[in-house]
C-alpha cells in the first residue's frame, strides 16, 4: 500500500495538481463524449421522427 | 464462390445488418471498458509503487501512454476503413471513418493534455516545440480537420472521398510520431517503462499501463459503436428500414 492517509492520497507527494489534473480532465472529456453520443442519438430519432410524420403527410396532401 | 456464400460474407458489411449487431455489441464493450479501467485504476493508485526518480507524478503515465497509443491506432483504423471506402466505394466503411474520428480527437487532446502536466514537472515546462510533441499536435490537427471538411461539403459522398483523401495523406504523421523519439533528440523519453531496473516493480507499472490501455481501447470501440449507429440512421434515413426501425419506436 502507497498511502497511510488520504491526505496523502490526494497530495500524491507534492504533485497533486499535476496528477489530478490530469485524471480528472480525461474523465471531464470522456463524459462529456458519452453525454454527446446520447445527445446526438436522442436528436437523430427526434429528427428522423419529425420527417416521417411531414414525409407521410406530404404523401396524403399528393393522394 | 457461390453466390449464396459471398452474401454471408459481407453480411454484416450492410449497414442495415450491421445497425442491430452493433447495438447488441455496444454494451458489453461498454461493460468491458468500465471493468478494464477499475482494474486499471487500482493497480495505478495502490498496487504499482512510487517512482524511484519521479515521485508520485509519474502516476501520469496510466492515462498518458494509453491515450497516446489509442490516438495513433484510432487514426490507423480511420485511414483503413477510408482506403476502404475510396477502392470499394462501400457505405459502411465512410461511416466507420466518420464514427472513430472524434474518439480519436478526444484521446489526442487527453494525450496532449496529460503530457503538458506531466511535462511541467519533469521538464520544467508545459510545452516544448520537440518532434514528438509537435507530431502529435499535427495528429490533433488532423483529426479536426477531417471532421470540419466532412462537414463542410454538403454531398455526402464528395464528402467521404474528400474526407478520406485527407486521411490517408495524414497517416504519414503516425510513423513520424512512433519513431520521433528515436529520429530527433527529444526531450519526450524514448520507452515510457524500463523493464531492466527492478523487476517486480516494473512489471506492475506496467500491467496497469496495458490493462488501462484494454480499458481505453474497449471505451473506443464502445464510443464508436453507438456514433457509428447515429451515422447509420442519418445517412440511410431515406431507406424503409431506417423508417420501419424509427416507426417501431415512435
Amino acid at each position: 500500500m502507497n498511502w497511510q492517509s488520504w491526505s496523502q492520497f490526494w497530495a500524491m507527494g507534492g504533485y497533486g495538481l499535476y496528477v489530478w489534473g490530469s485524471y480528472a480532465v480525461t474523465l471531464v472529456v470522456l463524459a462529456a463524449e458519452i453525454a454527446a453520443l446520447a445527445v446526438r442519438r436522442r436528436g437523430v430519432i427526434e429528427s428522423l421522427t419529425k420527417y416521417y410524420a411531414a414525409r407521410g403527410r406530404n404523401d396524403e396532401a399528393k393522394a | 464462390m457461390s453466390r449464396s456464400k459471398r452474401i454471408s460474407w459481407f453480411h454484416f458489411s450492410s449497414p442495415q445488418t450491421f445497425y442491430p449487431l452493433a447495438g447488441r455489441l455496444q454494451p458489453w464493450f461498454a461493460a468491458l471498458a468500465v471493468l478494464f479501467c477499475a482494474i486499471g485504476l487500482y493497480i495505478s493508485f495502490f498496487v504499482a509503487p512510487t517512482d524511484a526518480q519521479q515521485g508520485e507524478s509519474y502516476r501520469i503515465i496510466f492515462i498518458h501512454v494509453p491515450a497516446a497509443w489509442m490516438s495513433m491506432f484510432i487514426y490507423l483504423i480511420m485511414g483503413f476503413w477510408c482506403g476502404v471506402g475510396l477502392v470499394f466505394n462501400t457505405r459502411l466503411s465512410s461511416m466507420w471513418a466518420s464514427a472513430l474520428a472524434p474518439t480519436g480527437a478526444i484521446f489526442t487532446f487527453i494525450a496532449l493534455w496529460t503530457g503538458a502536466l506531466w511535462g511541467k514537472p519533469t521538464w520544467g515546462t508545459w510545452w516544448v516545440w520537440d518532434a514528438r510533441l509537435t507530431s502529435e499536435l499535427i495528429l490533433l490537427f488532423l483529426y479536426i480537420g477531417f471532421m470540419a471538411l466532412q462537414a463542410a461539403i454538403d454531398d455526402q459522398r464528395r464528402a467521404d472521398k474528400a474526407g478520406a483523401v485527407l486521411a490517408l495523406v495524414g497517416v504519414i504523421n503516425i510513423p513520424i510520431i512512433y519513431f520521433s523519439v528515436q529520429w530527433w533528440s527529444t526531450l519526450h523519453q524514448g520507452s515510457s517503462v524500463s523493464m531492466k531496473s527492478a523487476p517486480t516493480m516494473a512489471m506492475t507499472m506496467f500491467a496497469g499501463m496495458i490493462i488501462m490501455a484494454l480499458g481505453f481501447w474497449m471505451y473506443s470501440i464502445a464510443a464508436a459503436l453507438s456514433r457509428v449507429r447515429s451515422v447509420i440512421l442519418e445517412r440511410e434515413r431515406h431507406t424503409e428500414w431506417v423508417m420501419t426501425e424509427i416507426g417501431g419506436r415512435a
